[in-house]
């Protein structure tokens, strides 16, 4: 399946990505197992990632957890707790 | 109900008045506005750059004042939030709630604030003289936003 990705704020920084194509295995995709995927790229992807800091995902615009299941086509989004206001 | 994300300043003036136009029905107009402050978390801050995510951020504040309007019974809503670079004292962010009475509006607007600080996709990065850091989330706001949770 092919996803597009896009990162924010510290991790549009840190990871140098702003958005990716990404083309994957279609087997059943959630945010944590895409996480891992991510994380396997090097350092900072894993410390960013699945660190010790907050990540928050969207799917399509919509706040998920790291349950949620990810389908072809999807644009998902990686980024740190908001701080809007 | 109307909501925008822009670089360029606001006046409170225009907007309540765009938000009024045409109704006799309003009783209660309660606003809200956000400002630069020079001094942040025993930082001083020189300067304020806002991001945010285009189509999410516009769709979560939507929602937002979706959840107030079937909350409260309010008329119209707004938010206007600023994007980019801004320096201490200028505005970054509008909320005006009409209503009837003003205990709706008052509620609202506040329930507004505390959702719009913890679910719209913004993200603040401060600078000043010894560089530039990404602010922190705070605790206390999911603590402002989860009391709606328990009480009406």
């Amino acid at each position: 399946m092919k996803i597009k990705l896009f990162y924010f704020a510290r991790l549009k920084e840190t990871l140098k990505y702003s958005t990716e194509d990404l083309e994957l295995p279609d087997d059943v995709l959630t945010i944590l197992k895409l996480k891992s995927v991510l994380a396997k790229r090097g350092d900072v992807w894993g410390q960013m990632l699945m660190g010790k800091l907050k990540v928050r995902a969207a799917i399509n615009h919509e706040l998920v957890d790291d349950k949620a299941v990810i389908n072809d086509g999807d644009e998902v989004a990686f980024f740190p707790p908001v701080t809007g206001g | 109900m109307t909501v925008r994300v822009q670089t360029a300043d606001f006046d409170i003036g225009v907007e309540i008045n765009q938000l009024r136009q045409a109704r006799k029905d309003i009783g209660a107009v309660v606003s809200f506005v956000g400002l630069v402050r020079d001094l942040n978390d025993g930082d001083t801050v020189s300067q304020l750059t806002l991001e945010y995510y285009p189509g999410m951020t516009e769709k979560s504040l939507a929602a937002i004042i979706q959840q107030a309007k079937s909350r409260w019974n309010i008329m119209d809503a707004l938010i206007v939030h600023r994007v980019g670079t801004l320096q201490p004292s200028d505005q970054i962010v509008l909320v005006i709630v009409t209503s009837a009475h003003r205990g709706d509006a008052f509620s609202a607007c506040e329930f507004v604030m505390d959702y719009l600080k913890t679910e719209a996709p913004f993200w603040k990065k401060e600078a000043n003289s010894a560089g530039e850091h990404w602010v922190e989330a705070k605790s206390a706001d999911d603590t402002a936003r989860d009391r709606w949770s328990i009480e009406k």
